[in-house]
């Protein structure tokens, strides 16, 4: 079923698109040569280029040229081997120029494809218009003093790809899963570290709405959009607030808005009336930017392996079904976490402790991939520890529980505890023995025909052995004495 | 291309420049004048040329990703017109 806004005349279809600001990783800025690091004291990051004064001339940052390759790369896109910088004028406090250096006409990346997988299992394809770089502008911060704005300039100048989808997205739901795997492969390339917390990806989203088959109608745009769970709340509130307006007999105008968190809506951003006149001209600071082929392929040839490619391997290599496959791939961590621990092992039984138990612990201890207590190297000797039948599957849980605990390994654990499995025949056979002695009424029951009661007895004499016991052993040895 | 007094007024509130009413007049018959004469250039025939993207037929020279610069703050603050510690201070701008 596609996702639509049911209103008073029949259902409207969503369309949106997404500009994503990427913040670069380099060491240094843009085009000048102060750090690009996040956090340092306020203004000891800048450089007179930074701040705008005159007579100052950019240099750019080749590395940051690379990145924005790599990540056109990595988005299947065309690579500009000639593109061009200009000047996008406007007027706010933390821009001391006067004017971002852009990429107007000519961007460094051209058009390129992201796969996206929906909760469905369905695959759709959401086109990429554009990457182009550009700078970052400095920081404002309005609550430190009751009528003035401070302003930080550490940001100004840092790189930022800008990722301009086209208007393909068509429900909360696409603009999320778009997101998620835009941010995991800028990560999985190392060119942007997609924390949207400290603002290094942010997204501009542009919601229209329309009756089937119809040409686009006016979009809004709204701005700044810092999680991915609010971009598809701004999504949803946006499209049916324009629903209500074309429905009411109103028309939606062009314009910038803010989506409003607590709220849950967006409203029109009155600063940014004029904002669309950016009066763009080429830099004259700047000669062209010019790539030889050469250049391209080799940074092509060092690419990482990407989401994609992983997950077709996870799935053809390790015989992983597509959502468990898709949910190791998402982090590169996690990709490389599982593969240490199905490394000689079952991939299958691998998967399943990594994507169950393990991430559970996780979850529950609020720790991630980097400081889990459990070593893939630990997890993977657990699961020796079962395949060699040292300990059963209900004491390997246990066992597990104890590492994420005490960080130690699971063998010692074992070893401390006293878990080793028992498969001595002779103490399971007591067991069961016990066990048919104590209950002969249900031993009855059981012969006349209530197979279910089989579980019971399996149950007590695990329950008298302390968990210890092997379970096939428990089941031949009772599959014996009640026949 | 002629300027009106109307556009004359919207570029100079997008770059922040105060125009009196009585400025527009001259203001506009003088920006007219320079456009004018910039528009000769639109008689040369440039069909099949491509564009000149700077005075010398070269490509951007680029610098390698090293910290150089910056760790100056009171230089950067030195011309500030307000300052509150090692921060500029301008009027509240808030959405």
């Amino acid at each position: 079923m596609a996702y639509a806004i049911e209103g008073t005349t029949g259902p409207w279809e969503v369309v949106v698109g997404l500009e994503v600001h990427a913040q670069v990783i380099s060491q240094s800025k843009l085009f000048s040569g102060s750090s690009a690091a996040f956090g340092a004291e306020p203004n000891t990051q800048v450089s007179f280029v930074d701040a705008g004064f005159p007579g100052m001339l950019p240099v750019i940052n080749r590395e940051c040229v690379a990145q924005a390759v790599r990540t056109g790369l990595g988005l299947n896109a065309v690579i500009h081997k000639v593109s061009r910088f200009d000047r996008k004028n406007y007027f706010y406090a933390d821009m001391p120029q006067g004017y971002q250096i852009s990429q107007y006409e000519h961007p460094v990346v051209g058009t390129g494809i992201v796969e996206v997988e929906l909760a469905d299992g369905s695959v759709k394809q959401i086109g990429v218009t554009r990457l182009h770089l550009e700078q970052d502008a400095g920081k404002s911060l309005h609550d430190q003093h009751t009528t003035k704005t401070f302003i930080d300039l550490n940001r100004s100048g840092v790189a930022l790809m800008e990722i301009v989808s086209e208007p393909d997205i068509r429900s909360p739901e696409e603009a999320g899963a778009y997101l998620r795997k835009l941010r995991s492969i800028l990560r999985y390339l190392g060119t942007c570290d997609g924390n949207m917390e400290e603002g290094s990806m942010r997204a501009d989203v542009n919601v229209s709405v329309r009756k089937a088959g119809e040409p686009y109608r006016t979009r809004c745009e709204i701005k700044n959009v810092n999680s991915i769970r609010f971009v598809m709340q701004a999504v949803e509130a946006e499209a049916a607030r324009q629903v209500e307006v074309w429905e009411s007999g109103g028309e939606v105008r062009q314009e910038t808005r803010l989506f409003d968190s607590n709220r849950g809506i967006t409203r029109p951003m009155r600063s940014k009336e004029d904002a669309h006149d950016y009066r763009y001209f080429p830099d004259p600071d700047l000669l062209p930017l010019v790539l030889e082929q050469s250049w391209i392929d080799a940074l092509k040839a060092s690419l990482p392996e990407l989401p994609d490619a992983k997950q077709a391997r996870f799935r053809s290599d390790y015989g992983l079904t597509q959502y468990d496959a898709a949910v190791l791939v998402a982090e590169k961590a996690t990709a490389d976490f599982f593969e240490t621990v199905a490394k000689g092992r079952d991939p299958k039984i691998a998967a399943n402790w990594v994507t169950g138990d393990f991430f559970a612990a996780l979850n529950r201890a609020g720790a991630s991939i980097e400081t889990s207590p459990v070593s893939a190297a630990n997890l993977g000797a657990l699961l020796d520890l079962i395949v060699d039948k040292t300990i059963n599957g209900r004491i390997a849980k246990d066992v597990f529980e104890a590492m994420v605990e005490t960080g130690k390994d699971p063998a010692a654990i074992v070893e401390e505890k006293g878990l080793k499995q028992v498969t001595d025949t002779g103490a399971i056979d007591a067991a069961v023995d016990a066990i048919v002695a104590a209950n002969p009424d249900k031993v009855a029951e059981y012969r006349s025909g209530r197979e279910k009661l089989f579980g019971f007895f399996v149950g007590q004499t695990m329950k008298a052995m302390a968990g210890k016991g092997n379970p096939a052993l428990i089941n031949d040895t009772l599959k014996r004495r009640l026949a | 291309m002629a300027l009106d007094p109307t556009t004359i007024r919207r570029i100079a509130n997008l770059s922040r420049i105060r125009v009196e009413h009585d400025q527009l007049e001259p203001l506009s018959r003088e920006l007219n004048g320079i456009l004018g004469w910039i528009e000769q250039l639109n008689e040369v025939n440039v069909a099949g040329v491509e564009p000149l993207t700077g005075g010398a037929q070269m490509a951007m020279k680029m610098r390698d990703d090293v910290v150089t610069d910056g760790g100056y703050p009171e230089k950067i603050l030195a011309n500030a017109p307000d300052r509150n510690r090692q921060f500029f201070a301008v009027p509240k701008v808030v959405e």
